[in-house]
């Protein structure tokens, strides 16, 4: 199979993927009885009723593991290309990853050594 | 765009050439989605066996042989079920949420190789393409916790931010072993690499790391923080009932599994063992190893406590992070040392067992050496703990 073909595959695959679910759920909401009330159509917080605004501001720490996550995650894309050619590489280059690499840890030591990284 | 098989046939029979190549395509897709489709309901009956043995109950045993049926009995009752959608939630996010967690659990099967000659795509980038779906998941749930409106399930959502996406960095680390050693992405030559030896023998910490931080993905004990019963009543799930509720835990039961099968592919040599050129001993092979891993983690799931939030996140950034990147490190010097020096092969598809052995040896050792670092750290800490309590206890006493 050549490459169009892949990746007409995995565009087929993921169109169909939501519909297997979604089959299901369509043949439940034809069998089952629809009789929503007031009551039985509030927020379910275990009887009490419910006070305030659910979409509020969250904690910052939340968001710190969010940006230290996207810095790897960026990173780890840049490297996947580096582990592929690995066995093809020559030494400068194998070098340059392995920079990266460290850099990498140098910014994982910098958030240790700044104390963000422990659950306050 | 080239045309094989089934699609050549209809062509040849006077369809559109265009609609040929559809039709097979989905054919395909169809065949390689139905393989999960059908294991999550035996999984179901798996893992609800499997738990009642551990905790020493029989488990279903009332619908069809050994309860076999119970499944779709669980389906049934489904089905019929009335599902209420809460008039605060957002409701076209709200219905969004178990599609796209189902989904991103199927995709990852687009490229599983189930023999050497049935998949569904050898992609070239099957690793990253792994990745990006993988982490598909985390976005349902954190989409299912915030259309809810409810804070219950908010809360679960607040905690997949910090808890699933910390995980996925020494899982995506690990992932990065096989495909160096390898030297490719796509799934087909991962498991050609390992025909002389499995990656689990070159990097076992690789494996262990990848093995617990899928297990944390799936969201299950001791991971099982966003949907921590004794806090968060349900966790991000509070809100959905019906067969929406019944999405989110067929993904789930279905994930494990498909971690098993990840496992097998990039560690334990997927398909390869005795007689795996026939194509239906190749997929037994497959499906054994991965069975195994999947009873290993239904165990875990089973007999480990549940951890506090700031235990799992100290534990996934001071320790496996860390050594997944320490172990990277190690592995990518070591091995590049020895092709330099003529030690190990570059080709690991073509290289015989005699000419891989130093390698793994080495590689097995640093592993080794690794991990008794780190057991001795893990040691030093506990001791130092251990005798904080005790001088505390004996000030107590001594007050008293």
């Amino acid at each position: 199979m050549d490459i169009l073909n892949n990746w007409a595959f995995v565009g087929i695959f993921a169109v169909m993927a939501p519909v297997f679910p979604a089959l299901p759920i369509v043949i439940a909401w034809l069998l089952r009885p629809h009789k929503p009330n007031v009551l039985k159509s509030q927020t379910y917080e275990c009887g009490v009723e419910t006070v305030g605004d659910t979409w509020v501001q969250f904690r910052v720490q939340y968001y710190i593991y969010g940006l230290i996550f996207l810095v790897f995650d960026v990173e780890m894309v840049l490297l996947f290309p580096w582990a592929v050619a690995y066995n093809r590489l020559d030494l400068f280059a194998f070098a340059a990853g392995f920079l990266f690499i460290f850099l990498l840890a140098d910014g994982l030591i910098y958030a240790w050594r700044k104390d963000v990284l422990a659950w306050k | 765009m080239d045309c094989p098989g089934l699609c050549e046939a209809l062509a040849n029979g006077g369809v559109n050439l265009g609609l040929a190549q559809f039709i097979s395509l989905f054919i395909g897709v169809v065949l390689v989605s139905g393989v999960p489709l059908v294991t999550v309901i035996f999984l179901i009956w798996i893992e609800r066996k499997v738990a009642a043995r551990i905790q020493d109950r029989i488990g279903p045993n009332r619908v069809g042989p050994f309860g076999l049926l119970q499944t779709f009995a669980d389906l049934i009752k489904l089905l019929i079920k009335e599902d209420i959608t809460p008039t605060a939630a957002d409701r076209l996010l709200y219905n969004a949420a178990p599609l796209v967690s189902f989904a991103s659990v199927v995709l990852i099967w687009a490229i599983v190789p189930f023999t050497p000659y049935h998949y569904g795509v050898d992609l070239e980038i099957g690793a990253l393409y792994f990745v990006a779906v993988a982490s598909l998941g985390t976005l349902a749930i954190m989409t299912a916790g915030w259309a809810s409106n409810n804070k219950y399930a908010l809360l679960g959502a607040f905690r997949v931010v910090a808890l699933l996406v910390s995980y996925e960095i020494p899982l995506v680390f690990a992932l990065m072993v096989p495909v160096m050693l390898a030297g490719t992405m796509s799934m087909v030559d991962i498991i050609y690499a390992q025909s002389s030896m499995w990656f689990v023998f070159m990097s076992p910490l690789a494996m262990i790391l990848f093995f617990i931080s899928s297990q944390a993905e799936t969201g299950r004990a001791p991971f099982d923080l966003i949907e921590a019963e004794s806090e968060l009543v349900a966790g991000f799930n509070i809100e959905y009932s019906g067969m929406k509720f019944g999405m989110f835990f067929a993904a789930e039961f279905l994930h494990v599994f498909t971690n098993g099968i990840l496992l097998t592919i990039l560690f334990f040599g997927g398909w390869l063992f005795p007689l795996w050129n026939e194509p239906l001993i190749a997929f037994a092979w497959l499906g054994l190893k991965a069975s195994v891993l999947y009873f290993i983690s239904l165990w875990i799931r089973n007999t480990v406590p549940r951890m506090r939030i700031d235990q799992v996140m100290w534990f996934n950034w001071f320790r496996l992070v860390p050594i997944s990147i320490l172990n990277l490190l190690a592995v990518a010097f070591l091995v590049k040392v020895m092709q330099e020096l003529g030690l190990a092969p570059r080709d690991l598809a073509q290289a015989t067992l005699g000419e891989v052995l130093p390698m793994t040896i080495i590689l097995f050792l640093s592993n080794v050496a690794i991990a008794i670092g780190l057991l001795g750290q893990v040691r030093s800490v506990g001791r130092e703990s251990r005798l904080a309590t005790e001088t505390a206890q004996t000030a107590t006493a001594v007050g008293d």
